[in-house]
C-alpha cells in the first residue's frame, strides 16, 4: 500500500500531486513535462519535496510536518531508471549484486539464480555494461533493482530508449515480475500500449497535477480524458481468455464478457488470459446485427455516453454486457443513425484491426498485417 | 662512452634522493589532492573560491616566492616549523623531507586539477542509482565515485611526480643545495654546471634525468589507457 501527496517547485514547474495505490502494476501515465519523474523520485527520495507525506505500508518515508525524510530510501525501493544506469566498471555479476550488500534482509541462495533465469540474463554475468545491447541493460537493471530486496519497484520510462522490436522483448519480463513477485511498482509511461498491458491502475497527470486515478479499463474507456490519454490512440480495454483455435482459418477465439472475438491467430494456450485494446476507431456501429458483412466480429450493446465535438468525428463510450467499448464515428453518422444514450446499437469490429499493438507486443507481430505499427 | 656510465657516488646519491624526494612528494599529497579536489568540486562552501586560488597559487608565483613562503612557515623558526619541530620533532628545513614539502607543493595544483576534472565528469546519477540500492555516501564514493576516478587520479600522480622531478627554484630556496641531504638531479646539474671540469658529469645528469622523465611518462599513458578502459569496460 502506497500513499502520495507532494507538493514541490522546481523552476516554473508546480508539482501538486496524491495518489494512492495498492498492489500490482500503477502506472504514472501523462506527456513528458506532466511531472512524473518528479513524482517518482520524490517517492524514491531522490527530492526532498516542500511539502509532502509518502507513506509505503504504513511507513512514513517522508513527512514534511514532522520533519520525516529517508534520503535514497536506503534501498527500500527499487528504481530502474530510463537510461538504466549500470555501474560501467563492474561487470554485469557485480552490479546485481550491489543492492545485497546492503540489503537488510539476505534473499535466499536461490534468489540470483531466479533472478538472472527470469530476466534471462544467466549468459551475460561475466559482461561490462559496456558490451550489453539496450534491451540487456534494461534487463541488468531491473534485476539490479530487484535483487536489493525493494518493497516496491519504481520504474522510470524504463522501455522508453528501445526500439519497438527490445520492448516486446522486456515487457514479458516486467509481466513476470508482476506476477511472480508480486512486488508493487509504480510504473512511469506516456505509452499507452505499455500501460494497457501492464498496469492495474493508471494515474493520469497533467502539468503536474493527478488529472485522474483509477482501474486502467475504466480510465481509459473515459470519453472525457481522451484529451489526456491521446485521442488517436483512443480505446477500450477487454479482458478476455483464450477460448480456442480456429486452425483452418488462422484464427483464435477469446471470450470476454461482452461476447467473443475472432482475432488472427495467437500463439498463446487455451485458458490463457489475454488483454486486448480496441482502438475507438477501429469499431463501427450498426443499429440491427448486420447481415451479409466480412466483419466477424459482433458484439452487441447500448449507448452509454456520447462525447461533445465540434470537430468531424466524435467518440462514444458502449456498455457492452457490462464492459464499456469506445467507438470514434463522424458526427454525420451518430445523426444520420440518431444515436443517443440508452440506444441499443451492435458494434462491428475487423478481425485484421486486431494487430500487434492491440495486444501490446504480448504476441508476436504478425508478418504484414500491421507492418506500420511494428515499425513505428 | 665509459664516461657515461661511470657515475660518482655524488651523483648516484642525487639520483636515488630525486627519486625517493618526488615519489615521497606525490604519495603524501595524494590523500590531501583527492580531498581538496572533492572539495571544489563537489563542495558548497564559503571561501571556496579563495581555496581555489590558494591552490593554483605555485602554478603562478615564481617558485623562488614558493620556497621563500614555505621557509617563513616551515623553517626552523617558522610558524608551523617550531611548532612541528618542539611538538612533533618533525623537521622539514634543510632536510629532504623538506624538498619533498616543495615538491610536493609545486605539484599539487597538478595532482588537484587533474583529479577534479575527472569527478567534475563522473556521471552524479550513477551515484543517485547506488543510492537507491541502499549504499550510503560512503560506500557511493568508494565502490562509484573513486573506482571511476583512478585514470584522473594516476593521471595526477604522475603530473605530480614529473613536477617533483624537475623542480629546482622552490627547493633550492627552501632547503639549499646539500649534498646527500637536499641535492636532487636538477640542483646537482646546476652546481655541476658552476663547477670548472663539471661539464661532463652535468651532462651524465641530464641525461639520466631526460631518461628517467621519458620513462614516466610512457609509463603514466599505459596505466592511464589500462585504468580508462577497465572503468569503461572495454
Amino acid at each position: 500500500m502506497l500513499s502520495v501527496a507532494v507538493e514541490h517547485s522546481l523552476g516554473d514547474f508546480r508539482l501538486d500531486a496524491a495518489f494512492e495505490s495498492g498492489g500490482g502494476v500503477s502506472a504514472l501515465f501523462g506527456r513528458s513535462g506532466a511531472g512524473k519523474t518528479s513524482l517518482v523520485n520524490a517517492i524514491a527520495g531522490l527530492i526532498r519535496p516542500e511539502r509532502g507525506r509518502i507513506v509505503l505500508d504504513g511507513e512514513v518515508l517522508t513527512d514534511t510536518t514532522s520533519g520525516v525524510f529517508v534520503p535514497a530510501r536506503c534501498g527500500k525501493i527499487g528504481y530502474v531508471f530510463q537510461e538504466g544506469r549500470l555501474f560501467p566498471h563492474l561487470t554485469v555479476r557485480q552490479n546485481l549484486l550491489y543492492g545485497r550488500w546492503f540489503a537488510s534482509r539476505r534473499g535466499e541462495a536461490g534468489e540470483v539464480a531466479h533472478v538472472t533465469e527470469l530476466l534471462g540474463i544467466g549468459a551475460l554475468l561475466g559482461r561490462r555494461p559496456a558490451n550489453l545491447s539496450g534491451g540487456e541493460k534494461q534487463r541488468v537493471a531491473i534485476g539490479r533493482a530487484l535483487l536489493a530486496q525493494p518493497r516496491l519497484l519504481v520504474m522510470d520510462e524504463p522501455l522508453a530508449s528501445l526500439d519497438e522490436e527490445r520492448k516486446g522483448e522486456i515487457l514479458p519480463y516486467i509481466e513476470g515480475l508482476r506476477d511472480e513477485f508480486a512486488i508493487p511498482i509504480v510504473y512511469v509511461s506516456h505509452a499507452i500500449a505499455e500501460v494497457t498491458r501492464l498496469a492495474t491502475m493508471m494515474v493520469v497527470m497533467s502539468e503536474g497535477r493527478v488529472a485522474a486515478a483509477g482501474p486502467t479499463a475504466e480510465i481509459m474507456s473515459r470519453i472525457d480524458l481522451l484529451p489526456l490519454t491521446g485521442r488517436a490512440e483512443a480505446g477500450a480495454i477487454l479482458n478476455t481468455l483464450i477460448a480456442g483455435h480456429d486452425t483452418a482459418f488462422g484464427l483464435t477465439r477469446l471470450r470476454a464478457a461482452a461476447g467473443e472475438l475472432r482475432v488472427p491467430s495467437l500463439d498463446l494456450p487455451v485458458g490463457a488470459a489475454l488483454r486486448v485494446r480496441i482502438r475507438a476507431r477501429d469499431v463501427m456501429i450498426a443499429l440491427e446485427p448486420p447481415q451479409g458483412l466480412s466483419a466477424l466480429n459482433v458484439l452487441p450493446g447500448t449507448v452509454a455516453e456520447i462525447g461533445a465535438s465540434d470537430a468531424a468525428s466524435v467518440e462514444m463510450r458502449l456498455d457492452c454486457a457490462g464492459e464499456p467499448l469506445l467507438a470514434r464515428l463522424t458526427r454525420r453518422s451518430v445523426e444520420n443513425l440518431g444515436l443517443v444514450p440508452g440506444r441499443q446499437v451492435y458494434a462491428v469490429i475487423k478481425s485484421i484491426a486486431f494487430d500487434h499493438q492491440a495486444f501490446a507486443g504480448a504476441v508476436p507481430a504478425l508478418p504484414g498485417a500491421d507492418a506500420e505499427t511494428r515499425h513505428a | 662512452m665509459s664516461w657515461l656510465v661511470a657515475f660518482s657516488p655524488e651523483e648516484l646519491t642525487a639520483i636515488r634522493l630525486s627519486l625517493r624526494v618526488a615519489f615521497w612528494a606525490m604519495l603524501g599529497s595524494l590523500p590531501v589532492g583527492i580531498v581538496i579536489a572533492l572539495m571544489l568540486s563537489r563542495g558548497r562552501f564559503w571561501g571556496k573560491a579563495l581555496l581555489n586560488v590558494l591552490v593554483y597559487l605555485p602554478l603562478v608565483l615564481p617558485p623562488v616566492v614558493t620556497g621563500y613562503v614555505l621557509l617563513l612557515l616551515f623553517g626552523r623558526r617558522g610558524l608551523i616549523g617550531e611548532f612541528l619541530a618542539d611538538q612533533l620533532g618533525i623537521v622539514f628545513a634543510f632536510r629532504w623531507t623538506g624538498a619533498a614539502l616543495a615538491c610536493a607543493v609545486m605539484g599539487f595544483p597538478l595532482l588537484v586539477r587533474s583529479i577534479r576534472l575527472s569527478i567534475d565528469a563522473v556521471d552524479r546519477r550513477l551515484e543517485d542509482a547506488a543510492g537507491t540500492l541502499g549504499a550510503n555516501a560512503l560506500w557511493i564514493f568508494a565502490t562509484i565515485t573513486l573506482p571511476l576516478i583512478v585514470p584522473g587520479i594516476l593521471a595526477g600522480m604522475i603530473l605530480s611526480f614529473a613536477r617533483a622531478l624537475g623542480e629546482f627554484g622552490a627547493t633550492i630556496t627552501f632547503v639549499s643545495n646539500i649534498p646527500g641531504e637536499t641535492q636532487t638531479l636538477p640542483t646537482a646539474v646546476y652546481a655541476l654546471i658552476q663547477t670548472p671540469g663539471g661539464d661532463l658529469a652535468a651532462l651524465r645528469l641530464t641525461l639520466v634525468s631526460i631518461v628517467i622523465s621519458m620513462v614516466a611518462l610512457f609509463a603514466s599513458e599505459a596505466l592511464i589507457e589500462r585504468a580508462t578502459r577497465r572503468t569503461l569496460g572495454f
